[in-house]
Order: structure tokens, then sequence, then C-alpha cells
């Protein structure tokens, strides 16, 4: 049995007048122990598929289960079986640590000690704040403590929606890590995320934009699909390079990327030699070029422009 | 169980934790009381009283001249006849006409029995009370004194006519309304606001897709505001006894449970309004405009609903504290028991349960 | 030649036993882009508050657009342009609306609103849309407008706090030619961002850690110095050694 099966769903928002498709015939499967992403801008329909999921909206069209149960007949089995951890999700400011995860723990009809093995890990790290109210928490505290709060209860399916956004990179990196701690323990876990270098980490991943499903598949698979060669060239004058190789009559596309542009030809066979020439005539200094391998935001940005 | 008391634990932390909340929720209804009390009743030092002596004879020259002497009152108008009354009262400076009957002494002496007339300007009931209360007790005395050195007691007896409000409405109805008002804001609004702040930081989302039952959400969140808005009716009680001396004179658990009933109610308005906002400051604006102003103004204790437009009469008859009002009016002031208000007690039961109805059947177990 | 814009010597913020920004200098160069890096909590905003005349530094000096910011706030303010992730248009105005309450607000001359806005609307291919409610448009345009009602006036500094927070990645992009541009035209660029790849556009970054400036360079000088092979990998180095975390 699938963790998570979506098929055909379908969201509009508004009146009859003006109506805003979220999500537009979307369909995804997530296995059993699978960490799986949904990766896409804000706006792509993220929240609304995670909703949905949660029981939290009804689709407009569309089937979905979760654990094997109807999210529209069944969410009462559904809600006793997953944890959820919103986006921009707050916890209980003025109540502490510790106070916030026993409420949690309670409302699901457990108890902090029932289930400690499962946050151990992630509890140890909070435990020093425990009489901390969780508002004078620092982000990537409250993040721990909110999945802390998601996971009391020991659900099957993990749904978090943006648990990442507006948090450094040094407290991603710790989220992420203790995503993978959490698969191993079998939990299957639906992560969504505006950071498409997040994508690596997870085992399968759906790039979403303006409600459509744009792929399905492992990043390495993703990757793969992006068949053109790739470059990467910079120069001592970034912007007015990216400009010059916009305008090249070979270019298919050019976008900075880091510290370099990142280059597709519409014409491979031709190789890096005529644009080198062209930027040299164009008295660019200190030119770097070479073939660079793609990763998930060059492939995201490639099917965005089909 | 366990669920919903954690869930009350946690309610009472959010609103212990919030100092300044707590404070003026704990405040506003003692000093509302005593700001009201004190607008009402400051002005008896030094009233302006006047006279209509038929008698002219030694003692009512004493009795007006004691009144005068009293810190509370000053005389000052002599009237020559009965149609003078209504001019003086027109002035509006005069709170009191005193009147003695012709051969006031003489009926005194001869059948130990007298009688003055107190007529008070009773537009201001409070006022009128206290004046005539003060005026009855400065007679009294003097008839004490009197009667020390004889054997049969002289009896004067002071006929208290109240002009242009005869039935007192409005006496300490400031405390039935302030209560009225206090609870509706507390109780709706407090409860009100704390669901939808749920709304705003989404912990409502994890709530939904929790096991907990929308009865015991519901009811976790207005518990915890039940008990303040007793308390507050505990204070306004106590504060209106002790500090301004306002009587209850009928029985108390009759009027702690009315009060309990229309506890319910506002709470079940602030459920109510729960469900059709999603941010604090809307839940606040209709609390305040959709609940506090009729309950001001068709409430019947600011303006009384006799003299209002018919359309406006009945539509007071919708607004639940106008029937709380009356409750606590009979029960408090006039010390009425259950035989009288279970009419009003049953309109606001009924009330009530058609708010818990509709909050409870539009109770959302999924977003918007 | 080099003309500083923004000095900041021994910059000094603190709050009772609390010092968010701790004796922090550098100084950012007209027409630059100054990419502030830090992890949560390492003192950014409390310093940009500072910059921007919001709040008043403890000890320490520092001028913007060649003003002090103890004393001349006010002119700070007129010269400066700020925009953030959280704040920036008003949902419910429509397009022109928000530009002419902005330039209003900076006191531009009604011709010469009416003038950049035609300019402003027609560059950003948003002209069709001039009178459409700023909340009917997708993110990634309205950050765009945004940036652009924020440089409206011209300022000779534009503060940008994580400006391109859950855009896509071509929006993202289009987003920061729009920042190269006025780079070009001499508008200096202080922005703050959580995206490392963005971090390399800078011409200059500075990582703050525990309220202290700990790197400050090109990009390309901070790998070599800490022998990385991105920013990520710089910006981890440093934030990883961080004690605090408090927003």
């Amino acid at each position: 049995m699938q963790a998570v099966t979506v098929e055909h769903i379908v969201k509009k928002y508004g009146s009859k007048k003006e109506t805003v498709t979220a999500l537009d015939d979307v369909s995804l499967d997530v296995a059993q122990g699978e960490l799986f992403g949904v990766i896409g801008p804000d706006g792509a329909g993220k929240t609304s598929l995670f909703r949905i999921l949660t029981t939290l909206l009804l689709a407009d069209g569309g089937h979905a289960t979760v654990d094997g149960f109807d999210v529209v007949k069944q969410y009462k089995q559904i809600r006793n079986r997953i944890g959820y951890m919103p986006g921009k999700f707050s916890l209980y400011q003025d109540l502490s640590v510790e106070e916030n995860l026993r409420f949690f723990a309670t409302i699901f009809n457990t108890s902090i000690e029932a289930n400690y093995d499962l946050i151990k890990d992630i509890y140890i790290q909070l435990e020093p704040f425990k009489t901390r109210r969780a508002g004078k928490l620092s982000g990537g505290m409250k993040q721990k403590l909110a999945l802390c709060c998601a996971l009391i209860h020991r659900p099957v399916v993990l749904f978090l929606d943006e648990p990442t956004t507006g948090v450094d990179a040094v407290s991603r990196k710790e989220f992420w890590e203790m995503l993978k701690s959490l698969k191993k323990q079998g939990i299957s876990i639906l992560v969504s995320t505006p950071y498409m270098d997040e994508a690596e980490l997870c085992d399968r991943v759906a790039l979403i934009q303006s409600g459509k499903i744009m792929s399905i598949d492992s990043p390495q698979s993703i990757i793969k699909k992006f068949t053109k060669k790739m470059w990467s060239v910079r120069s001592a004058e970034m912007f007015r390079l990216l400009n010059d190789l916009q305008q090249y009559s070979n270019t298919e596309k050019c976008y900075a990327f880091g510290e370099f542009h990142h280059l597709v030809l519409k014409n491979d066979a031709e190789g890096m030699d005529p644009v080198m020439h062209y930027l040299e005539h164009l008295s660019h200094l200190e030119i770097e070029m070479q073939l660079a391998k793609p990763n998930i935001e060059d492939c995201f940005i490639e099917l965005m422009s089909q | 169980m366990k669920q919903f008391l954690i869930f009350v634990q946690k309610e009472f932390y959010h609103i212990f934790r919030d100092r300044k909340s707590l404070l003026i929720i704990i405040l506003m209804p003692i000093v509302q009381i005593i700001l009201f009390g004190f607008a009402l009743t400051n002005e008896i030092k030094d009233s302006d009283i006047a006279v209509l002596d038929e008698s002219k004879d030694v003692a009512t020259a004493e009795i007006i001249h004691r009144l005068d002497a009293s810190r509370y009152f000053n005389v000052a108008r002599y009237l020559h006849s009965q149609v003078d009354i209504e001019a003086a009262f027109k002035t509006g400076k005069i709170r009191l006409v005193v009147i003695f009957q012709n051969k006031f002494r003489e009926n005194l002496l001869h059948t130990n029995h007298a009688q003055i007339q107190l007529l008070a300007d009773a537009t201001d009931p409070n006022t009128a009370t206290t004046v005539t209360n003060y005026a009855t007790s400065i007679i009294r005395d003097y008839q004490n004194d009197l009667t020390t050195n004889t054997p049969l007691p002289y009896q004067i007896e002071p006929q208290v006519r109240m002009l242009y409000n005869p039935q007192l409405k409005g006496a300490y109805t400031f405390v039935p309304g302030v209560m009225a008002m206090i609870l509706i804001i507390i109780s709706a609004m407090m409860t009100s606001v704390s669901i939808v702040r749920e709304k705003e930081i989404n912990t409502m989302e994890v709530l939904l897709v929790s096991p907990l039952k929308p009865l015991l959400f519901i009811l976790s969140k207005a518990i915890p505001y039940m008990f303040l808005s007793l308390v507050n009716v505990s204070t306004i009680l106590i504060v209106s006894v002790t500090l301004l001396e306002v009587p209850i004179n009928g029985n108390l658990l009759l009027l702690m449970g009315e009060a309990l009933l229309f506890i319910t109610t506002a709470v079940s308005l602030g459920l109510m309004i729960s469900n059709v906002t999603s941010s604090q400051q809307t839940a606040q604006m209709i609390s305040l405009l959709g609940l506090m102003l009729p309950t001001l103004l068709l409430g019947g204790f600011m303006f009384p609903i006799e003299s209002m437009p018919k359309p406006l009469q009945v539509m007071s008859n919708i607004v639940p504290s106008k029937w709380f009002f009356i409750i606590v009016k009979d029960v408090m002031i006039k010390g009425l028991g259950f035989k009288m208000i279970w009419k009003e007690t049953l309109i606001l039961f009924g009330m009530t349960l058609f708010f818990l109805a509709i909050s409870f059947s539009k109770f959302k177990t999924r977003l918007a | 030649m080099r003309e500083a814009v923004i000095t900041a010597n021994k910059l000094t913020k603190k709050f009772g036993d609390f010092i968010a920004t701790n004796e922090v200098s550098f100084e950012v160069d007209k027409g630059e882009i100054f990419g502030f890096l830090g992890a949560n909590g390492a003192g950014k905003t409390t310093a940009m508050r500072m910059l921007c005349g919001l709040s008043m530094p403890s000890s320490g000096s520092a001028t913007v657009a060649g003003f002090d910011v103890y004393k001349q706030t006010e002119k700070i303010k007129q010269n400066i342009g700020y925009m953030s992730q959280k704040f920036s248009l008003y949902e419910d105005l429509t397009v022109s609306e928000n530009i002419r309450f902005y330039a209003g607000i900076y006191g531009m001359a009604r011709q010469a609103i009416k003038e950049k806005t035609a300019q402003l609307l027609n560059q950003l291919n948003l002209t069709p849309e001039a009178n459409t409610l700023v909340k009917a448009l997708p993110l990634g345009w309205k950050q765009k407008l945004a940036f652009s009602v924020a440089i409206f006036h011209e300022p000779k500094i534009v503060f940008l706090d994580e400006p391109t927070g859950g855009v896509d990645p071509i929006t993202r992009r289009e987003f920061w030619n729009l920042i190269y541009r006025a780079a070009e035209r001499g508008i200096t660029i202080f922005v703050t961002t959580h995206y490392m790849d963005e971090a390399e556009y800078c011409n200059r970054v500075s990582i703050m850690v525990d309220g202290k400036i700990e790197a400050l360079d090109t990009p390309r000088n901070l790998k070599k110095t800490f022998n990385a092979t991105s920013m990520d990998e710089v910006f981890l180095q440093l934030a990883r050694g961080a004690k605090r975390s408090d927003d």
C-alpha cells in the first residue's frame, strides 16, 4: 500500500466570476517510508495540496488517499494517523517548550513519555530550554519544537509544509538531517519547499508550478532528463557577460547561477570555442568557461520555460 | 477527559500570561461600576430644595432650619402655594420640595400625628431616592428629639412622592446594566478572539487534524472565560454592595444562576462570531459593534425602551442583554423571586440553545 | 574611484546586557552590491535598522549617504529606499496607486511621477496591469514591482531584506537583473538573503556571527580563504560556530 495516493486532484478558489486554479489535475504517489519533496515557488499550489491531504480542504475533483484511507470519507481515521506542520506554524508563543509539547501530546491522546524515543534526538537539543516560552526561541529552535509536536503521537505519515522557509542555512541543514533520521524509523514524509537545493535531499520530488506538476522522479533521474550540455561561464564583468551571452546567436538560454552564468546552446555541436571568441571579441576579461553538471534548479528553469 | 483538562489549562496559561489583558478584564468592571456610581450619586451635597410652609409655626421653622443646616440641603426657595411647585421644579435646580400642611404643630400636639409631603424630581431616580432618604432621616431625628420628654410618641409621617418617574425607573440600574455589558464583552469577545487567534497562528490547522472532538474544543474554549466572567459578576456585586451601598434585595444564588445563564448566552455568541471570522481584529469589531452597541442602546438601561419608536422596541426583543437586564433588576433591586422572572429566563435559555445549535452546526471541521 | 556611501565604525547596539550588534565596522562603495549575511539572530536586522535611521546605536559611529545615523536620520530616510519580503506594497491598492503613494511620500512632483510611472510600468511589462489591485498579481511580479517602487525616488542606497523569499527561480533571476541595472545606475544595494547562490551575485559579502562580522570580502576571495567550493560552505563553516540563535 502507498502512503499517499493523489489522482487528478483539482482545486479552485474564488467566486464564479474569477476562479483561480490552485491545483490543476495533480497526480502523485508516495511510497511507504519515502521522503518525498514537493518543490515549487510560493503560489504553486503546495499548501493547497497539503491541506487536501491532511483533510482540511475538499478538492473540487479527483481522489486522494492517505495510508489507505480516503481523504473525504475517512478523514477521521486519517486525522489519527498523520502528523502535520502547517506553513508559518508558530506554536503557542506564551507557552513554554515543555507545555507546548505536553499539550499536543495530550490532544493526540498520548504522552511525551510514551513516544519519547521517537523525538529524543531532536528534543534533547531543546531540553536545556524546556521552561523557556516558545516565543523566545530562535527560528531554528521553534522549527525543531514544531517538528517534535507534529511527531509526538508517532504518525504514520508526516506532512511538513515549508518547514524551512525563512530559516537560515545552518538550521535548514540540521532540519534535513533530522528528516533523514526520521525516515530511518519508517515514517513516510511529505515535505514542501521553495528552495530548489533541498530537492536533492529527497528520495523523490514533484516539481510544481502554477498548480501543475511538471515532473515527478528521483532528483537524479530528473537531472538525467536534462540532455543538453550545460556550460558555466564567468568573466570579470558578470552583468555585462549575462547580457552579451543572452544576445549571442547560438544561445538557447543563459541565466545567472551563483558565481557563474549557466549557458545552454541551441546547437551543442559547435562547442565552446565560438562562444569564447565571441566574448573575447567583446573584450571580456578573465573569461572562464567549462561544462557543468545541471542541478534541480536548472531542470526547474528548463521545465518552466517549456 | 485528559484532552479537555490540558486544553483548559492551556487557555488559563494564555489568560494569566497576558498580564495586561488580564488586568483590564479584572479592573474594567470595578472601574465602570465606580464611575457610573459616582457620576450618578455625587451631587447630593448641598442640594437645593424648596419649602411650601402653609403652617408657619415653631415646629415647621425648626424642621426647615434643620434641613437647611444639614450638609445635604440648602433651602433655596420659599413657595407660597401649590401652583409654585411645578415652576420650582422647572427651574431644574430644585431637587426636593418639602410641604407642611396647615396647622402642622397643632395636629402634632393634639393628635400626636402630622404629615410632611416630600416631592422629589425623579427624572434622576438615584438622586431622588437619596435626597428623600436624607430628608426623611432628618425629620425622624427631629421627631425623636421631640418624643424623648413625652409619654406618648409623636408621629411625623413623611409622605414621599416621586414626580415625573413614579416607578423610579433607572434607580441603580447601572449595576445590572454594567453587568450585562461586561459579561457580553468578556465572554463573547474573549471567547471569539481566543478561537480566532488559533486560526491566525495556524495552530487551528493542527488541532483540526488531531483527534480532538469539536465539542471538546468548544467547551475548553468556553469554560475559562465563563469562569472569568463569574469572577467579574462577583467583583461587580461586591463593589456595588460595599462601595456604592446598592443592596442585593433578592436571592444571591438565583442571581448567580441567572448570570451563569447569560454568560453561556454570551459565550455562544462568541462561538458564532469565531465561526465567521478569521482575524482577531474582525472578531473584536464584530463583538463591539454587533454585541456591545445593541446592549448599550437597546438593552434598556441607557434609554428606556418604552420611549423608543415602535420598530426599535420590537428589535430590542432579540437583544439578549435586555432580558438579562430585566432579570437582574427584578432580582437584585426589586427583590423578586424566580416566579416573577421565569418568562425572561426561558427566553434567554431559548436564545442560548439557538445560538449554541448554530455554532455547533456551523463549526467547521475543515478549513473554509 | 571608490566613494564610500555607507561607513560603519565600531557600530554597537545593546539591549540591556545583550549585545545585538558588536563593534561592527565596514564600508560600502557607491554602486556596489553588498551582501549582508548571517544566521537568524546574528544581528543583521539590528544593524540594518541602525543604518536606516530607525534605531539609535549604543556606541560607535556610522554614516549613510554622508549623513550621521545619530543626528541626521531624516536626511538618511530621504536618501534611502527600503524593501522587505514582509512589508512591500499595499495589497488593496492598485499598481499605479502604490507607485503614486510612495512617490508622494518622497515629495516627488506630480508631473515627474506621471512620466516615471509610465516608464516603469513599461519596463516591467505591467502597463496593462496599472489598474489591477496588487493582491491579484503573482508573487514574483509583486516583488519586482516593490523593488522598483523602492528605488523610484532615485535613492542613493536601497536596503533589501530577504527580497526573493519563495520566488520561483526564473523570476528570482529577473529580480536580480533589476538589482544589477540599479547598481549600474549608481544605486548602492545592501541586501540580505537566505539563498547562498545569491550571495555569489554580490560584489562583496559580509557574514555576521553572534553580533560580529566574521568575514568580509568578495565571494571569490572568501571561498579561497575558507578553502570552500561554494558560498554555502563558507557560510556553514562560519555560522556552525554560532553560539546564540535568538531572533
